[in-house]
């Protein structure tokens, strides 16, 4: 095989020739390379000692250039003798999910080729059973088209006045609300570092989650703060019900717990709240924001169902987890009664007694609305109506 | 039988990277059965007397550093060994550079010019390039200017920093030509300190070699041939050693030989360059 390089310098992009070249020949192959740039044999001489390739100069005649002889010396070869494609071995398509993807895969994009001897990071979520949906690509590719723009999506300079009572409610829920969204935002985050990145749709979709998370923390404290420079109250009971979902160190039971329980139930607050806001711009951030939850539950039921149609045995750890939670829970005062309060006002709109009864009677909906959506997406996870029903009523009174 | 006392070798640190190298290998002939430890030296001189004092049983030499090992231990009747050396040490060449429109167009156009090289005890860009010259009929200092970019003495021009510095000078017009080994040519296009078309090969050295291990006959000899066989025994398909031997930049160990010392020896000889250290040297170990 021969290589002229003309007037191309080895540095100038001549080597790339070459190493096509030599990587033609295979190891031990040979190759001629010719060329007029002054130097070139000094440069290929060395370039092909670093390498590891034989090279033989071999002068022409007298007003001939001369030529090289280079020999393959395979270190190339040897570099991926070991090497393994970062995918399910044996599959029909090269990047297809693997159920064990070693550690030393490191980084590598799924499909790609890596190089042995690649340092084990230390990933704890390796298996794929533990994380993974076939649901992930589509909801997170419906998650990125759904983003929104904060400034433009909400109605900001729309005008009105509440009752300085009402506008008190507002900013306690919303108080309560930013609370609850930085550990939605924080519990993903944190399994985005412990999860393989082999397993890339679930680490994009817990990403696009903890960023939807961090806009909606954005948003509340937006309207927290349009009328008013403080916010409301943070309670022991209310952080002491986060700080268990915030501390779970097992990816299914926090997802479950999170997910499907808490973001579950509070679809039904942010409807609740959408339904009986004073002002257009309360109702404008919450309903964006449940269209987020929606998907985060949907991904949360979507990976623990296929998690569970392998491995049962999760069902019974997952009834455990909630109880353990309520045991955990039993002595502290759940959610915070000025969080009740509030919404009770909010949705009463006044301090008439046939409004705060119609208000009392909408919060209790809510909450027979909030037991039911519980009921039904553990039906949904194979548990039977009992065992939905026991269940959901130790759900935390802290709502996620 | 192989002795319980770790093989000493000992590595001159020109860059913070010799550490993990050789803590790489220790742990590669350590899982192999080879008790091995290292010591590092700040330069070549201090290690080559640290060698037959007898601190360390095997050197990773200089080309300077072997001849000097060598000749002392010639003249006290011991014998030194080149073990091995890397594939990368064989066959290199110095190269003189010239702007490419300076009109020098053979070594005697550089006659009462400026010459850049490396550091003083650089084999590689002042040693056998000056020596090379002279061969051709010019005498460093007589005949030319030597401009010194003395880097790290000590080291040997094992950093490449006095070869750059040597070829900036150049560029800017400082000298009217650079020593340099050849593989810096390639490096310095690539980098940009010579700017496409800003420079010239002038003439090129015959090939010669660098570093080896070196060891003297009365070194425990199971426990350095073990120390040989494990070296030239690694492969480059071997995921544990490869890291290692890309940092120390090699593709394979090979046996040493000390053919391709010609030049630097007569080098030294022409311009009596360890002539004091080797007179020391073996007035100290009498």
């Amino acid at each position: 095989m021969q290589v002229d390089l003309e007037t191309l310098g080895l540095a100038e992009g001549g080597y790339l020739l070459i190493k096509r070249a030599l990587r033609q020949a295979g190891a031990d192959g040979e190759i001629t390379v010719t060329g007029t740039m002054p130097g070139l044999d000094v440069d290929l001489r060395a370039w092909c000692r670093a390498e590891g390739h034989r090279f033989e100069w071999r002068p022409g005649v007298p007003g001939t250039p001369g030529h090289a002889v280079v020999m393959n010396g395979g270190a190339e070869t040897s570099r991926w003798a070991g090497a393994q494609r970062a995918a399910a071995p044996g599959a029909a398509r090269p990047d297809t999910v693997a159920e064990h993807p070693p550690r030393s895969w490191g980084l590598a994009a799924r499909g790609a080729v890596v190089e042995a001897g690649t340092p084990d990071f230390d990933f704890h979520l390796v298996d794929k059973i533990e994380v993974w949906s076939d649901d992930a690509a589509r909801i997170y590719a419906q998650a990125v088209a759904a983003q929104w723009d904060p400034e433009t999506a909400i109605p900001w300079g729309a005008k009105f006045t509440l009752p300085d009572d009402v506008e008190t409610a507002v900013v306690q829920i919303m108080t309560f609300l930013i609370e609850n969204e930085t550990a939605a935002l924080i519990i993903p985050s944190r399994f985005i570092a412990q999860l393989h990145p082999h397993f890339r749709e679930v680490m994009q979709v817990l990403a696009v989650q903890a960023a939807d998370e961090a806009r909606h923390i954005d948003v509340f404290t937006r309207r927290a703060r349009l009328k008013r420079d403080e916010l409301g109250l943070s309670t022991i009971g209310g952080q002491a019900s986060l700080k268990t979902l915030v501390d779970e160190p097992e990816f299914a039971i926090a997802s479950f717990l999170l997910s499907v329980l808490g973001e579950g139930t509070f679809l039904s607050l942010l409807w609740f709240i959408e339904q009986y806001a004073p002002d257009p711009i309360t109702a404008s951030v919450v309903r964006l924001a449940a269209q987020d939850e929606a998907r985060h539950v949907a991904f949360g039921l979507a990976h623990l169902g296929q998690h569970l149609s392998t491995d049962a045995g999760l069902r019974p750890r997952l009834a455990d987890a909630i109880r353990r939670r309520h045991e955990t829970l039993r002595h502290t005062a759940g959610l915070n009664a000025e969080v009740f309060d509030a919404l009770l006002i909010m949705a009463a709109g006044s301090w008439q007694h046939a409004d705060l009864r119609e208000g009392y009677r909408r919060v209790l909906q809510l909450t027979h609305d909030m037991d039911e959506g519980r009921r039904k997406r553990l039906t949904r996870l194979g548990f039977s109506e009992t065992e939905a029903e026991e269940l959901s009523g130790l759900h935390t009174r802290n709502f996620m | 039988m192989i002795s319980r006392d770790p093989l000493i070798m000992g590595a001159v640190a020109y860059d913070a990277k010799v550490v993990t190298i050789w803590d790489g290998f220790g742990q590669y002939f350590r899982k192999h059965g080879l008790h091995f430890d290292y010591v590092l030296y700040t330069n070549y001189e201090a290690q080559v007397a640290a060698h037959l004092s007898g601190h360390v049983q095997v050197a990773w030499n200089s080309p300077l550093a072997w001849l000097q090992a060598e000749r002392v231990a010639t003249s006290l009747g011991r014998q030194a060994e080149a073990l091995c050396m890397r594939d990368t040490d064989r066959d290199l060449t110095s190269i003189v550079l010239v702007r490419a429109d300076s009109g020098i167009n053979e070594v005697a156009d550089l006659r009462q010019r400026r010459v850049a090289v490396g550091a003083n005890d650089s084999p590689q860009a002042t040693l056998i390039p000056l020596n090379y010259l002279a061969d051709s009929g010019l005498t460093p200092r007589r005949d030319f200017e030597v401009v010194l970019f003395d880097y790290l003495v000590g080291k040997h021009g094992d950093h490449i920093g006095g070869e750059r510095d040597a070829v900036r000078a150049l560029v800017r017009g400082e000298v009217d030509a650079a020593c340099i080994l050849d593989a810096n040519h390639l490096a310095f296009t690539r980098e940009g300190t010579i700017p496409s078309g800003a420079a010239r090969i002038l003439a090129q050295t015959p090939p010669y070699d660098h570093c080896n291990f070196t060891a003297f006959a009365d070194a425990p000899k199971a426990q350095v041939a073990r120390f040989r066989e494990l070296l030239l025994g690694m492969s480059y398909a071997d995921a544990e050693v490869r890291p290692l031997l890309d940092l120390e930049g090699l593709k394979r160990w090979v046996p040493g030989r000390v053919e391709g010392y010609a030049q630097l020896a007569s080098a030294i000889e022409r311009f009596s360059t360890i002539d004091g250290f080797v007179q020391d040297s073996v007035a100290r170990c009498r």
